[in-house]
């Protein structure tokens, strides 16, 4: 399956559950889309839940980053929430630990945003 | 003895389409292979990866998705490795010329990172040029078997 995405808000922070595969072609479209819709709608504390994401390919790492510069070149912050342990080698593996800011715990990642 | 070299024949030969569907059928195509071989769940996870990302840069960097070009994928099995060759028609690259994308500079490019997930994901990778047009990637999993 590709992925899924729901949004809801927690407190100002909108969290975007993401779950199963972001890949070249659909689910890394549907990415995009999403994020560029909450820049739309003035959404700036964006927090991307990635604990039911099964599958990251390079394209969908390409979209992390793509994604984490719209919203910061939107005035805005995006972090990341619940990396599986594939992910966070991923991201260990390209060296985006030092780009993105990792939380394992929902409350404590929206209070970070304060 | 190059990897290339070995004379065994492949327990997989397909010609493929250049399509991103492709792709998909030729992760499960080795992760079939390298799980009947013996390949752990992470590892197989990995392999699966590195095959993957071969199989995109093949369709789209190579053939561009076209019509008339396709892509060759063999897999072959021996006791003490598994070797997944993926060759397309396109006018070929040089991994050298990539862009290192662990460079400081790079980090928030949006693609490049293709090959380096190859290196870390499999054992051995070389690429070659083939005539009279198209790229060969050699993808080798060693193998740990239970004595």
């Amino acid at each position: 399956m590709s992925v899924k995405l729901t949004t809801r808000q927690v407190g100002d922070v909108t969290v975007i559950d993401a779950a199963g595969r972001i890949t070249l072609g659909e689910g890394s479209s549907a990415f995009r889309d999403t994020i560029r819709d909450l820049i739309a709608k003035g959404d700036k504390k964006i927090l991307l839940n990635l604990g039911e994401v099964s599958y990251i390919d390079s394209s969908g790492i390409g979209e992390l980053v793509s994604a984490f510069t719209t919203v910061t070149n939107h005035g805005g912050v995006l972090k990341l929430l619940n990396l599986t342990k594939r992910v966070q080698d991923l991201l260990q593996i390209t060296k985006l630990f030092t780009v993105f800011e990792v939380h394992e715990d929902e409350a404590a990642a929206v209070r970070s945003f304060a | 003895m190059a990897d290339q070299d070995r004379g065994v024949t492949p327990s997989v030969d397909m010609s493929l389409a250049s399509t991103l569907e492709s792709v998909d059928n030729a992760e499960e195509l080795v992760l079939k292979a390298a799980q009947e071989a013996g390949v752990d769940e992470d590892e197989l996870h990995r392999v699966g990866m590195a095959v993957r990302e071969a199989m995109v840069n093949a369709v789209v960097h190579g053939n561009r998705y076209s019509a008339n070009k396709i892509v060759r994928l063999t897999v072959s099995i021996e006791p003490d490795r598994m070797t997944v060759r993926i060759t397309d028609q396109g006018e070929g690259f040089d991994p050298v010329e990539v862009p290192d994308p662990l460079a400081q500079e790079n980090l928030l490019r949006q693609s490049g990172r293709g090959i380096l997930l190859i290196r870390a994901f499999v054992d051995r990778f070389h690429v070659r040029r083939v005539e009279p047009s198209g790229t060969e990637v050699t993808l080798v999993k060693y193998l740990s078997r239970p004595s």
